[in-house]
Order: structure tokens, then sequence, then C-alpha cells
């Protein structure tokens, strides 16, 4: 299957919850000249997973993994949202109305208004429910 | 199906056991009249050797224990002068201060023979490349191994452990068909191979892996068999019984222990009684031949069940069934025996997690609190915080079930956990009592 242009690589990183891990991490990417655009952490106790959109996910993801992370690729999209208030309510309510669950998100409020990260249940279904419900996308080729 | 010697190796079990009467008769005697140190023990328990009238006997003998090598420092309960000795060698103490053991011309010939015995007994001979990957030196395990091998015509490759890079090198190129190491640093071997882009598997010529030195668990076994592509065999000794002394043969139904050279009992730990063939206990082993250090009775600390039945092998002596854990490596958590050996075989079974873990015992107010460290494996990471959850979930519930005790887990990062090619200490008790 073609590859969707709005698909993005994610960089997904297993970290344990101690001091110093984070910084282990920023880095290898820096060693590399790898540009982090977007990035957040989750963390459940004990340990913690590091996303984030890079400008060079592969290569990004063959020094983590070299480094004996435990390192995954994961789809997300992207969304540009009105930098005002109901910007979040209306893509989350596109999706909503498509019956797409959002597993997870996370945003940044940019040069060029805000952008959502989301990573949803059914990546094909979200991007033609935004697509008609009116939202943009972002493609991949902006990021990387 | 070769046997090394099979006059000793299948002889009728009756006649076995008048020769262990015998053996331990001449010992008692032996020990009566030269050893201070057993002579007072006796008299303290009032025993003579005239009352040893048969096999059963030896239950009014009374025990002999690890710290009584420790308080006899360096060579006090040897037997032979030191003009007789012909090799020392000395524990590596992880249980407190080193113990010394020596060794007269016969007590090497009788370690050679029973390893020999053992070498063949899983598949070994002229002809193979057997790596002898435990420690030389103070430690009895390369040695004892070395010495085995070659005295069944196997020409053997000395790597001693460490410098693991060259040592699958080494394994490539001189063909070695069998490895004498512990499980776990076969465990660590496989995966260094992996990193230089070796399949033991594919790459090697190995066949046969004789592994002890530490306990192991039957789905250890599983895992290393399949993945490696050998033949994964058991071994068991500790320096006061000579070093390495019993192995596996190819039915993997336990190790055999030369009824000529050794008498097993199996107590409960409570109250000292024997308990019936299968049933997990406490193993007493009394050697019947050692002349420079004679060990009677001995509570070895290890757990385990005995097999008396005659094996498909053909060999008559008892199966000693894999050692599943030590009276001392015991921890209680709220009342409940847990052995480390335990949550190995629990962690076996779960796909998701590697074979590595750490156990970190604290008490948290009046509870004591136990935290196994797990590494999550490459293929099982997701990026969804509730899949890894769910792998901590389904860890601490089989734990729970195997352990009847309620237990933490942590998942760590793969490679994280320290990998051990001596003896694994996998436990931190850090209750102060």
């Amino acid at each position: 299957m073609k590859q969707n242009k709005f698909v993005i690589k994610q960089i997904s990183v297993f970290s344990e919850n101690k001091p110093g891990r984070l910084a282990a991490i920023a880095r290898a990417l820096q060693e590399e000249e790898i540009n982090i655009l977007a990035f957040s952490i989750a963390e459940a106790d004990g340990f913690g997973v590091v996303r984030a959109l890079v400008d060079k996910p592969k290569k990004a993801h063959e020094k983590l993994g070299g480094l004996g992370f435990n390192v995954a690729f994961t789809d997300v999209i992207a969304v540009q949202m009105k930098d005002e208030p109901g910007g979040l309510y209306e893509t989350a309510r596109i999706l909503g109305e498509g019956k797409i669950n959002i597993e997870y998100a996370y945003a940044y409020s940019g040069k060029e208004g805000a952008v959502l990260i989301l990573r949803v249940d059914n990546v094909e279904a979200a991007i033609s429910a935004i697509q008609k419900g009116g939202g943009t996308l972002l493609e991949s080729s902006l990021f990387q | 199906m070769r046997v090394w010697d099979p006059r000793i190796e299948q002889m009728p079990k009756s006649d076995l056991e008048r020769l262990q009467y015998r053996l331990l008769k001449t010992m008692v005697y032996r020990l009566y009249s030269f050893s201070p140190f057993y002579h007072r023990r006796m008299e303290e328990h009032n025993v003579h050797p005239d009352d040893i009238q048969n096999l059963e006997d030896i239950r009014k003998l009374p025990f002999m224990y690890k710290r009584d090598l420790r308080d006899n420092y360096p060579d006090k309960l040897f037997v032979s002068s030191q003009d007789d000795l012909v090799r020392y060698h000395v524990s590596s103490g992880t249980t407190g201060k080193p113990t010394v053991v020596g060794y007269t011309e016969r007590d090497l010939e009788n370690w050679t023979n029973s390893l020999a015995r053992g070498l063949v007994s899983c598949g070994l001979g002229r002809g193979d490349v057997i790596q002898v990957s435990y420690g030389y030196g103070l430690f009895t395990g390369g040695l004892g191994l070395h010495y085995g091998a070659e005295r069944i015509g196997a020409t053997v490759l000395p790597t001693s452990v460490g410098n693991t890079e060259r040592q699958i090198e080494l394994m490539q190129d001189l063909k070695a068909t069998a490895i004498a190491c512990t499980p776990s640093y076969l465990l660590h071997m496989g995966e260094v191979a992996e990193k230089m882009g070796v399949s033991i598997r594919d790459d090697t010529r190995l066949k046969v892996g004789i592994l002890g030195a530490e306990p192991w668990s039957e789905q250890m076994r599983q895992r290393i068999q399949d993945w490696l592509g050998i033949r994964a065999y058991d071994i068991y000794g500790t320096s006061e019984l000579s070093g390495p002394m019993f192995c596996e043969c190819t039915e993997q139904k336990g190790f055999h222990v030369w009824g000529d050279l050794a008498y097993v009992e199996i107590l409960d730990p409570e109250t000292l009684e024997p308990l019936p063939a299968g049933e997990r206990g406490e193993m007493v082993i009394t050697m019947l031949q050692k002349e420079a250090l004679p060990m009677i009775r001995y509570r070895i600390g290890d757990i385990s069940a005995l097999d008396d039945s005659i094996c498909a092998c053909g060999r008559t002596h008892p199966r000693v069934q894999r050692i599943t854990g030590r009276v001392d490596d015991m921890l209680i958590i709220r009342g409940i025996n847990v052995f480390p050996s335990q949550i190995e075989y629990a962690l076996m079974s779960i796909p998701e997690v590697g074979q590595h873990f750490q156990i970190i015992v604290d008490r948290k107010g009046a509870l004591d609190d136990m935290l196994v460290q797990v590494e999550v494996k490459k293929e099982a990471f997701s990026d969804k915080i509730t899949d890894l959850m769910g792998i901590r979930k389904k860890v601490e519930h089989k734990l729970r079930n195997i352990l009847n005790v309620a237990v933490n887990v942590e998942l760590v990062e793969p490679g994280s956990l320290p990998r051990f090619e001596g003896k694994a200490k996998r436990v931190t008790d850090r209750r102060k009592i």
C-alpha cells in the first residue's frame, strides 16, 4: 500500500523513570544533529514513553536502537488548528462524529498557528474524516 | 549408548547398596580414628562406629555444615597430611569467608572419573571439542571439567570466563561441539553472538551444553535448547564434594549421583526426617570415598528431590532433580517462602520479558515489599502505555500465582540489568530487622 502523505513517523522510546534518561536520549539526537519538532512524555509509575517528531526519524531510530534503547515507529497525524478559542474543539468534534478514537495527543503552538499531533485507532479513517470535515492536515514532508 | 564404566554405572541396586554400606563403615571408622573434629562431634551425639550396622544407620551420624569448614579454616578438617595432598581449591566465598578444600591423588582420580562418566552419559567422547568456560584457578569448575573432558578423549578448549567475543570466535574457528559454563553465561554468550552477527544455532557446531554452578529451571533449559539449538544438561557439585561432580544423562531427568562416591538423603528441612522419593526437601550428602577432606552428612543447603528408580539409560544410580533453591537463598516474604528460581520459572513463560531479573526486598512500614525488575523485550515494546501496563500486570499476576505472595514489578530498559559471568547475584535484601 502506498504510504499516505499525511502519515507521520513518530519515534517512541521506552525509558525508565529516573534522572538522566531524557538527557541520554536528547544527547544522542544532538550528536546526530537531529532536530526535535514536537515531543511529549507519557509516564506510568517506574517507566515512561518519550514520543517525538524529528526531522530524521530513521537516523534517530538507528542511533537510539544502537545505544540499547527500546525504540519503535508509530504512525501519527498532525492537524493544523486555529490558534483561538474553539480550535481544539473543531478537530475533536470531527473525529468524535467519525467514531474515531484518540489514543493520545499532544500539541504545540508555533509561528504558523497551532498543531495537534494525534495517535488514533484508525489512521486512514481519521485522515478522510478530517479532510471531509474541512480540517487541514500537515503533510509528513513538512516535518521529515 | 556408550557407558564409561559399565561395571559400576549399571551395578544391580542391591550390590550398590552393599558397596555403599561397606564404604560408609570404613569411612566412619577412619574419621573416628583420625579426625579430632568428627570424633568429638560423634561423642557429642553419643554415636560410635559400631552403631553403624546397615546403610539406614547413617541417620545416627551427626551433620556437617558449611560453617564447620569456615570455623576450621584453612585446613583443620583435613584428615590427610599435606605431604599427601596434590591440590588445593578455594571457594569463592559468596556466602561468607572462603573455604579451602584439599585433594589427594585418589581424590582427583575419583573426581575426574565421576565427570568422565557424566560427560559420556550425555553423549560426549573422543572427537568432541569441549569448550570449558568455567573459571580456571581457585574455583573448581574449570579444572574439574578440564580433566574430566581430557579423560574421555575429548579435545579441551580451555577458554575460562570472560572476553566473550573471543570465546565466540574460538567456538567457531575450533568447531567446539560442547560448552561447559553457567547457564546465565551461556545466555550472555548467545546475546553477544547475536550482536556480532553470529547465530550459535546456525554458525557453530555446538550441540551440547554442560551447565551448572547456579540454579536454573526447566523452562530455562527449553529456552536455551530452542534458541541455541543444543541439548542442555544440568551438572551439579560444590567444592566440598570436590567440584562439579554429577551430570545428567541424555534422558535429562536429573543428575545421576554415583552411589559408589556419594550417598544422598533428602530430608524435611524442619523435622530432618527422610522424605519419600519425589518429595522436595533439603539435600544431605555423604561422600563415601574422599580422603583428604571427608564430608559426612553434609548439609549443603540445596533443595531438591530424589528419583531412585532405574533410569531409562540403564544406569542404576539415583537421580536428583534439578536444584530448585537453596535453604539460605530462600527469602521469607510476609511469612511465605520464596525461591528466586520460582521467579525465573515464572518469567520464562512470559514472552514479552527477558530472562534476566533482579529482586529487591525492602520493608515498608511493617510489611515486606518485594520488587522484581524485568526487561521489556524489543519485540514487545509498544508506544501505548496501556500495553506496557498490561505486560506489567501479566508479570505481576503470574508471579502472584506461582509465589502465593503479591509482588511489584518494574519494567526496565533492555540490557540494563546486570549480567553474570560467574554465580548470579539476583537478590538485594534491604530489610533491616
